[in-house]
């Protein structure tokens, strides 16, 4: 196939495989191999560029090339296939191997795409996440221009009037925390680091079912430290952490590169870009608890201690970091700074519905066909999501339960599937929208099962402070255990009373939301699933809002902060 | 174990100013001595002008950190909802009988570790693993009972020097 060697010498064919796990987790990096080798034999240049994902996960290894307009897409591209690929044209210039089996015509046009109203995640997929050059090519810094040229009120202004709520779960307003922040007194020093304000960027993203923060530091890591980097300018602080899990290995190797680059480049450091202003930033990689995705315990980890929570009040924004004001959020809600910046608050604004404005990255995952991230305004509904977009179940059975928000989320069964989704709207209805985790269940889960392995959950993680969250949650086992063993109705409608009883302490006792919303899963899962506890249909409890659930409790949910 | 104590002041040394710095010490001598070994918690203590039960406090609360060396490979299953939807526990069972050991344990030879994690954020690629950590880390996604036999045999003939070219942080570079 010497004849495909069409590319003149010197400008190499173009190809793009993703770097993000989803797809390395398939083989994209033994791709990535086979193209550069299959292109070496044929004498053909290439240059491989290793992007983020897209986000249709069920496509990858997603590998693209240009096209005559735009960019082609082939997948999933097994190691394999890789020689019928190149055989078929992969390396023309042009339409390539368009008539390749694994061909999927041009990427914008996957109706999966076409649909989304892709904001925060514009660029992913589509740059290389370790060129500062791609970045700027790509509408990076213009945000951070325009804020370097903002007195630090207007900029808490802007993010103010988008609407933005904070993207961890909690949903308070993001700017309200910004001026907050702006406006704490530094506090006198004590036998930590001299006194300042800090910004730190929650990146413990614990919840099952979630996986846009680690998209946005694989794929786009420039648009979070830009987005930090203003809030930085805006509450006048001159230190970032990023709290990265340990989990995220790649995640962690490619925001330090990334911020390497940024750092050089002027755009972190002694004078942000020329403007005599510092920002420094950090990356903070934690150690494996799920309860360090809580505000105040991400805080104490990031001091060196046990991730143990702190009693609120004081806020975080004035008593945080060191004892100093400190501004945390969900690194979704800095990734869409950027861009609130660049094309101003009613840009933004003008997405959603009610009080929920913007957009949401969902996550599909769990037992769905077509898993993957989908960007989408408010409004939207479950069904929309897991059927048009996801397409069912991969196993394709039917789906019976789907869980929203994270381990602390409740299960929605189908009549609740149409409600549209948006935090108050969620919140009428006992639910959570959280960080947007998507987690399919076909009709083989057993929802008391699932109901336990949150008891359990949270007795594994729980950091132990209060009581009702760390004895709570191993009293639910059991409690659950014997619902299962009970053969006798009222001895089992007697156990029901006490899970009920027992719920109910932990949402109104807990201190923060790991045994405070641990109930939201449990009793979902008994309200709408009976059946499962060996209950009759008939005996459910009230459907809806757990009782007495505390909504502001939405906020401070371990996992994702606000 | 005999502790090489020059070693492990240098890696302190890199921390004991930095604000915070008692968790990115404990990463790093967990890099350099495959775990915080407990005769290493009084001179951490010391240099973080910390108490001894301060230190072994955090080391014991943090899953990440490990008190005695794993083995020549680490395999994490993630257990969460979204990986449980997509029979991670029956991939558990499957790999606790293949390898003969328990969450925690690791295998006669030496070559795995086995642990479970919450969540690798692989959720649409679900079953999810994690092999070993940093810059080795490597992640395989849509596990089957026998990709993993694989995987553990691949480990058993490569031996502790090279890792599986997918998926590794370092072979995406």
């Amino acid at each position: 196939m010497n004849a495909v060697a069409t590319a003149a010498a010197g400008t190499p064919r173009r190809l793009y495989v993703p770097r993000d796990v989803a797809a390395l987790a398939v083989g994209a990096d033994t791709v990535a191999t086979a193209l550069a080798a299959g292109a070496k034999r044929r004498g053909v240049p290439v240059e491989i560029v290793r992007t983020g994902s897209r986000g249709l996960f069920w496509l990858e290894p997603l590998v693209e090339c240009d096209g005559p307009a735009g960019r082609l897409g082939f997948g999933p591209v097994t190691p394999e296939a890789v020689e019928s690929l190149l055989d078929a044209g992969l390396l023309e210039a042009g339409e390539g191997a368009v008539s390749h089996a694994l061909a999927l015509g041009p990427v914008e046009d996957l109706p999966y795409l076409r649909a989304q109203q892709r904001l925060t995640f514009a660029r992913m997929g589509v740059v290389d996440p370790r060129s500062i050059a791609d970045y700027a090519a790509h509408d990076g810094w213009t945000g951070l221009r325009r804020a370097l040229a903002l007195a630090p009120a207007e900029i808490v202004t802007e993010v103010l009037e988008s609407g933005l709520r904070g993207r961890g779960g909690a949903a308070f307003p993001t700017g309200v925390k910004w001026q907050t922040v702006a406006q704490a007194p530094l506090r006198p020093a004590g036998s930590g680091p001299a006194p300042r304000r800090y910004v730190v960027c929650n990146a413990d993203e614990g919840d099952s079912g979630t996986f846009s923060d680690r998209m946005v530091m694989e794929g786009d890591p420039f648009m979070l430290i830009e987005g930090m980097a203003i809030a930085g300018l805006a509450v006048g602080a001159t230190q970032g952490y990023v709290y990265i899990r340990s989990e995220y290995p790649h995640a962690i190797a490619t925001m330090t590169e990334a911020i390497r680059q940024a750092t050089a480049a002027g755009w972190l450091g002694e004078d942000v870009g020329g403007s005599g202003r510092a920002f420094h930033l950090e990356v903070r990689k934690a150690a494996g608890s799920y309860v360090c995705g809580e505000e105040t315990a991400l805080l104490e980890s990031l001091e060196g201690r046990r991730g143990l929570v702190r009693a609120k009040p004081p806020l975080p924004a004035l008593v945080g970091l060191f004892g100093q004001p400190t501004l945390v959020n969900n690194v979704i809600s800095f990734a869409a700074v950027p861009m609130i910046l660049a094309r101003g608050a009613a840009f933004y604004r003008d997405f959603g519905v009610g009080r929920s404005r913007g957009t949401l990255p969902f996550q599909l995952a769990g037992n769905v066909r077509r898993g993957g991230l989908v960007e989408l305004a408010f409004g939207v509904t479950l069904r929309q999501l897991v059927e048009d977009f996801g397409g069912g179940t991969a196993s394709g059975r039917p789906v019976k339960a789907v869980q929203v928000g994270g381990p602390l989320g409740a299960y929605l069964p189908p009549s609740q599937w149409d409600v549209p989704i948006d935090y108050e709207e969620y919140t009428a209805i006992g639910a959570v929208v959280g960080h947007g985790g998507i987690v399919v269940h076909d009709d083989t889960a057993n929802l008391a099962g699932l109901a336990r392995y949150a008891m359990e959950f949270c007795a594994i993680e729980s950091c132990g402070k209060c009581t009702p969250c760390r004895i709570g949650s191993t009293r639910g086992v059991e409690v659950i255990d014997r619902i299962a063993a009970s053969a006798q109705a009222h001895s089992r409608d007697g156990q029901v009373a006490l899970l009920r009883d027992l719920c109910d302490t932990m949402l109104h006792g807990s201190l923060c939301a790991m045994g405070g919303m641990t109930p939201y899963p449990v009793l979902s899962a008994l309200d709408h699933y009976p059946e499962d506890f060996g209950l009759p249909a008939a005996a459910t409890g009230p459907a809806g809002a757990p009782a007495g659930a505390r909504p502001e409790q939405t906020g401070a949910r371990p996992g994702q902060t606000v | 174990m005999t502790l090489d104590l020059a070693a492990l002041d240098q890696v302190l040394e890199a921390h004991r100013e930095r604000p915070g710095g008692l968790l990115p010490a404990l990463h790093d001598v967990q890099a350099s001595f495959g775990c915080v070994p407990k005769e290493a918690v009084p001179r951490i203590a010391a240099a973080f002008n910390l108490s001894r039960a301060e230190v072994h406090g955090v080391v014991t609360y943090y899953h990440h950190f490990r008190q005695s060396p794993p083995g020549r490979h680490v395999i994490r299953l993630c257990q969460a909802e979204a990986c449980q939807s997509m029979g991670a526990q029956a991939l558990l069972d499957h790999a606790r009988s293949a390898l003969g050991v328990e969450p925690g344990q690791t295998t006669a030879d030496g070559t795995v570790t086995l642990e479970v994690a919450y969540c690798l954020g692989l959720c649409a690629s679900s079953p999810a693993l994690l092999l070993d950590d940093d810059e080795a880390a490597c992640v395989h996604g849509r596990v089957t009972p026998a990709a993993f036999d694989a995987l553990v045999a691949s480990l058993r003939t490569v031996g502790a020097a090279s890792a599986p070219a997918a998926g590794t942080v370092e072979g995406s570079r």
